[in-house]
């Protein structure tokens, strides 16, 4: 039982770990601020609650697990802010997206 | 006042859980502190519906699954979009209606637009969202107006 929960919650760590990087690699691979955004949405959402989810299988069934399942609940709340607040400001200073333009536009090159 | 009642509920529940001191002179001051906290959220006027939207509690139970659901999902397309060889993105800027009726019903629809990798939304205007999506695919998903339908149902109207 105790190996189970263990390979579980390694399992989650590890996938977790994975779609972080994958948000980093999103980061630096996508053209433009809006695109960006879109992966580190990744990390604020799944990685995050795949890393806060294996953590809740080693926390067991103590106080640490209601305070995991709190934070995840509070990144959930905070992030679509924070990701509103950053976009708001960019089209304020004058950030324009890059938008697709048809089938051959630059933005689709790597 | 039946809301103040209730947030004072939630911040004494909330403490007692961060805590895990159950002595009872901590457990009188937590209770006193937490009246304390919901009363003044009372006299300022923030512990409404939309401060401390209670009414949407068991009709949520049905919609957070469901939004997290789709988060998984838009999770795995947009971490393909970043990993495939060729980028295969198409940005688009589209409107959509939201269909809630009072502001609550907008900003948890806009703020599950966000959630939700792949589309984000950038402005909300007279019940108008401005979203931003990484292809087209993603931002005609939204244009189906599955969320927006659901938002609206968990607010308890259409």
């Amino acid at each position: 039982m105790d190996l189970a929960l263990d390979l579980l919650s390694w399992f989650c760590l590890v996938a977790g770990v994975l779609f972080g990087v994958t948000a980093g690699i999103g980061l630096l691979r996508l053209p433009d601020l809006f695109t960006r955004m879109h992966a580190a949405g990744i990390g604020d959402t799944l990685a995050a609650a795949l890393v806060v989810l294996g953590l809740t299988l080693q926390a067991g069934l103590t106080i640490n697990l209601i305070k995991l399942a709190l934070i995840m609940v509070f990144i959930l709340l905070t992030s679509p802010t924070s990701t509103h607040a950053l976009a708001k400001a960019a089209l304020h200073g004058g950030v324009k997206p890059l938008l697709d333009s048809g089938k051959d536009d630059p933005s689709s090159k790597t | 006042m039946v809301r103040a009642v209730s947030l004072s509920v939630v911040l004494y529940v909330l403490w007692l859980l961060l805590s895990g001191h159950y002595e009872s002179l901590t457990l009188v001051l937590g209770a006193v502190s937490s009246v304390f906290v919901a009363w003044i959220a009372y006299r300022m006027d923030v512990a409404d519906r939309e401060g401390h939207p209670i009414h949407l509690t068991w009709r949520s139970l049905v919609y957070w699954p469901w939004l997290f659901w789709e988060i998984v999902k838009a999770n795995l397309e947009v971490a393909r979009l970043i990993l495939a060889p060729r980028l295969a993105i198409s940005p688009t800027v589209i409107k959509v209606k939201a269909s809630q009726p009072d502001e609550l019903g907008h900003v948890i629809y806009a703020n599950s637009i966000t959630l939700t990798p792949g589309t984000v939304s950038i402005d909300v205007r007279d019940a108008t969202i401005e979203v931003h999506a990484i292809t087209r695919e993603m931002a005609e998903g939204l244009q189906t107006g599955e969320m927006d339908r659901r938002v609206t149902r968990m607010e308890g109207a259409g």
